[in-house]
């Protein structure tokens, strides 16, 4: 199929990016790598009337170490992602969901940026940035400004940007050795969204569990945290027991969606059930 | 309308294309290209896999524009001098296909792959080739060919 007609502007900066958003208005959309957004034209879900393409924008691409925190620019692939040295040692755990990101072909063209801009629930991306507590950096024409990952996702297909402003950066704490993590993704087949995944982040102190963190994909419109099970996990003991205590409480609070792959109940279960191998894998890696 | 310059299968092409034109499209219907097949049209199936810039990419789901500057290889251009390349003998050989729909796309994502990975094990290949579905269900010879063309592409290599 075949996309509607609209007008191509191609940038070369930020600031391009930003005066052609300020021009152009809600008619504009930018393209980032593009694996979200034609699937969509295509299908004519999306009829942007200018696109905006932001592949040409280096000064958007790579991993930086920021001293405390990693910066990932907006526009770096997920093949660049998942194979960047920084990346793997200081915030493994996004390597590993970026890995469960479509297909070897998909994350040569997708990118960190335009996964987050999408804001699709199912996506993988959204419950990693949020277990991580993430910031997301933005452009407007009025200057820059950080967004916590909580913050960022607001609904379905909709997050905190406004119009004229462009996701720049990706900002990653540094995690040391004493954190284990882990990205369960269950999945009708290996391309399609996560049903429900669980991304689980534990700190190990002295046989016990400093700190955990869950964020869940797909059990409700934007990505959660698993508060129940992180308030359990809290200095508990790293054991089996501790693990299945907490884990059984993964869904409070939540309110899954329906569709035709999982009921609500269905996908409180799978929470519960994904969220328990993702504490043991975390505390095994 | 935008003018693009893309070197396709070893020829600089330079054209004026509508943006919302596909890669695909204009490999298959402006020049001609029609090695390169559609499969799913929803960037599913893999059938329309080229390599661009060393990596292997969905053709449907690139704009032409955005290939502009782009060095792109479809499984037309794979050949040397009239010679098969490892891929397309191994695929031929180890009896790698059925009806052949899925088989352009299946060996340029394998270029990809061994790119990548010049010695996968069975389980990388199809690890590699997920983005790649085949529905006559021969994945065990796609499998088998893309390790006989590794290792021919090995000797090559160090003899």
């Amino acid at each position: 199929m075949i996309p509607a007609p609209f007008e191509y502007v191609r940038v070369g900066s930020v600031d391009e990016a930003v005066d052609a958003l300020s021009e152009h208005g809600e008619e504009a959309t930018l393209l980032a790598g593009g694996h979200s957004l034609l699937p969509l034209m295509r299908l004519r879900l999306a009829v942007p009337e200018v696109l905006v393409d932001l592949g040409r924008v280096d000064e958007l691409r790579g991993v930086r170490d920021a001293g405390d925190h990693l910066a990932v620019g907006a526009m770096t692939t997920h093949h660049q992602v998942m194979s960047d040295p920084l990346v793997r040692e200081h915030c493994g755990v996004l390597a590993e969901v970026t890995g469960e990101v479509g297909d070897p072909q998909v994350r040569h063209r997708g990118t960190i940026g335009g996964a987050c801009a999408h804001g699709d629930a199912a996506g993988d991306h959204p419950a990693c940035l949020l277990a991580l507590d993430a910031t997301m950096v933005a452009r407007d024409p009025g200057g820059t400004r950080e967004i916590t990952a909580a913050d960022f996702f607001t609904g379905i297909f909709e997050t905190a940007l406004a119009p004229d402003e462009v996701l720049t950066e990706v900002h990653l704490p540094k995690l040391d050795g004493s954190w284990g993590f882990d990205y369960q993704k269950f999945q009708r087949v290996k391309q399609a969204w996560a049903i429900v995944g669980a991304c689980a982040l534990v700190r190990r102190e002295d046989g016990r569990i400093g700190e955990a963190r869950v964020g869940l994909t797909n059990l409700g419109s934007v990505p959660v945290r698993a508060t129940g099970t992180e308030r359990l996990l809290a200095g508990a003991a790293a054991e089996p027991d501790a693990l299945r205590e907490a884990a059984a409480q993964a869904a409070e609070g939540t309110q899954p969606p329906t569709d035709s792959n999982a009921r609500p109940d269905y996908r409180r279960h799978l929470a519960r059930v994904l969220t328990l191998r993702a504490l043991q894998n975390s505390l095994a890696s | 309308m935008p003018r693009i310059s893309v070197n396709v299968d070893g020829t600089a092409f330079t054209d004026e294309v509508e943006p919302r034109l596909l890669l695909v499209h204009y490999l298959r219907d402006r020049l001609g290209k029609t090695g390169t097949n559609i499969g799913c049209d929803t960037s599913n199936c893999g059938a329309c896999t080229v390599v661009m810039d060393g990596l292997s990419v969905k053709s449907c789901t690139v704009l032409a524009v955005q290939a502009d500057g782009s060095d792109v290889t479809t499984i037309e251009g794979l050949a040397d001098d009239g010679r098969w390349h490892p891929l397309q003998k191994a695929f031929h050989t180890e009896h790698a296909l059925q009806c052949g729909y899925c088989t352009p796309g299946m060996i340029m994502a394998s270029v990809g792959l061994l790119a990548d990975n010049p010695d996968p094990s069975d389980e990388e290949v199809r690890e590699g080739l997920e983005g790649n579905l085949c529905r006559c269900t021969g994945y065990q010879n796609i499998v088998k060919a893309v390790r006989t063309a590794a290792a021919e592409m090995h000797e090559g290599a160090t003899r």
